[in-house]
């Protein structure tokens, strides 16, 4: 090891040592995050650079893995998570979907419209941010379909929604043409429980659980987000996919 | 760089003037870590900190293992030693810092592969028969063995552990925060459910190094650590 062997005197070390150490500095720049007055804008830029880069990585013609019935959680065993109300007393009978923004037949839709299209059943599982998971059987309609069948713009960037009990939502437009992502009235081969988001609600394997917005009434095709998300409005991540 | 070897000798004027008097060397040092080493070192101590805080804080939103229904608590971490206030707040350090933690740790395979550096610390199969003299030393019942370079069999086998356990948690972080994505990565790790808690084996892996080698480095003295700021160490014992 010893390939150079020089002799430097004691003033001349200290200076060597003390240049070397200098040139650690760039290291105290991670003390920015400690001020208070920077931490937030930093911690959202690196919380925007993760999803910009989340949406990279996303490929739509990549499914989320499935599941067999026998891996699938019994329905009991499957979580009830609103931010609010479990029931947000939605009238079954009278309930439509308003349908706006960039497409060619907005208007009010019935559950049986979103019915009549072909319904994908699929296992898959849903991932909740806390960190949980759970393996369930969903049903319904392909996003895209229905996209179809109201003549979306489909090269909009946004979607956005509203629920009954006033959540909000909004997705990539990517994300909602994914053949996995569902307008679901099912669980179980059932309809949709009021607790589970009845009439109508997101079914999207590629997202994470908040995003899968429950109790839909309004759905817009838009190249502007007015209103981002609930939980994306307390800090939490937009694109959030899996 | 690395491995030079340098003699200081008591600098000019204190011994009055003696002009072709031999030099009075009167410590020897060592050049060890390279600049890029120090500085991804010291980077990686903060982002390190903060990925286990935040993570911690994060786990505190499900700090389970099992199902969501019943939810049985594998233990309830307090929030005084966690980093981001709620799981929104946690999760935007832990997505910030990773990028800091993963872009230190690629900065430092980089150089340690091109500058031919890793050779320091890599341990191989030439290292394996001076592993368990040093294990008896440092339990206190074997002499010390002769050392000739800046890392012994032992730290090397642990530092190539530790760096094996960086790149492990960066795999596992990957698919759990992307398990359809990186739907491979997950499934090599039985699926998203277990790839969580191969990411907090991997975490709870990591403090176990970290804290044998604070021990290490406090044993070790002054002129040890000081050559992780300066990358010279002092008084060398080779």
């Amino acid at each position: 090891m010893k390939n150079t062997e020089r002799k430097v005197d004691e003033k001349k070390f200290r200076q060597v040592s003390r240049r070397e150490l200098l040139k650690l500095t760039p290291v105290l720049a991670l003390g920015a995050f400690a001020i208070p007055g920077l931490q937030e804008g930093l911690l959202k830029r690196g919380l925007r650079f993760s999803d910009w880069s989340a949406a990279r990585l996303f490929r739509t013609g990549h499914g989320a893995p499935t599941f067999d019935d026998a891996e699938v959680a019994p329905f009991d065993k499957f979580p009830i998570n609103g931010y609010d109300v479990d029931d947000p007393g939605v009238d079954l009978e009278n309930w439509t979907l308003s349908v706006s923004g960039a497409v060619e037949k907005p208007g009010e839709y019935k559950l049986s419209t979103v019915q009549a299209l072909p319904r994908v059943r699929q296992n898959t599982r849903h991932i909740c941010v806390e960190g949980w998971d759970v393996i369930g059987r969903f049903g319904g309609a392909r996003l895209s379909d229905f996209f179809k069948l109201v003549g979306a713009d489909t090269t909009a960037r946004f979607i956005t929604v509203k629920c009954a009990d006033d959540y909000y939502e909004s997705l990539d437009m990517a994300t909602a043409l994914h053949p996995q992502t569902l307008l679901c009235y099912e669980m179980y081969d059932q309809p949709l429980t009021r607790a589970h988001g009845a009439p109508l609600r997101l079914q999207i394997p590629t997202k994470v659980g908040y995003k899968q917005a429950k109790y839909l009434t309004e759905l817009k095709v838009t190249n502007v987000l007015d209103k981002v998300g609930y939980w994306e409005d307390q800090g939490y991540s937009w694109f959030y996919g899996l | 760089m690395s491995g030079a070897v340098i003699e200081i000798i008591q600098a000019k004027g204190k011994n009055g003037d003696g002009e072709e008097e031999a030099p009075l060397v009167v410590a020897r040092a060592a050049y060890e870590h390279p600049f890029v080493v120090r500085l991804c070192h010291w980077v990686n101590t903060v982002a390190l900190f903060v990925m286990v805080g935040s993570g911690l804080q994060i786990f505190r939103a499900f700090p389970s293992f099992g199902a969501k229904i019943p939810q049985k608590d594998l233990l309830h971490w307090p929030r005084a030693f966690a980093i981001g206030g709620w799981l929104g707040g946690a999760l935007q350090w832990h997505l910030t810092f990773m990028w800091i933690y993963m872009g230190t740790g690629v900065l430092y395979l980089g150089y340690q592969i091109f500058s031919g550096n890793y050779r320091q610390v890599w341990f191989t199969p030439r290292d394996v028969p001076g592993v368990w003299p040093m294990v008896k030393h440092y339990f206190f019942f074997g002499s010390k063995p002769a050392v000739r370079e800046a890392y012994n069999p032992l730290q090397k086998q642990a530092y190539t552990t530790a760096i094996g356990l960086g790149v492990l948690s960066v795999l596992t972080g990957l698919a759990v925060w992307k398990p359809v994505q990186f739907s491979w990565l997950a499934w090599m790790m039985g699926g998203f459910h277990y790839a969580r808690i191969w990411h907090f084996a991997v975490m709870w892996a990591i403090l176990f190094f970290v804290l044998g080698h604070l021990v290490m480095v406090i044993l070790h003295g002054w002129n040890n650590f000081m050559s992780m700021l300066t990358g010279w160490k002092k008084d060398p014992e080779y």
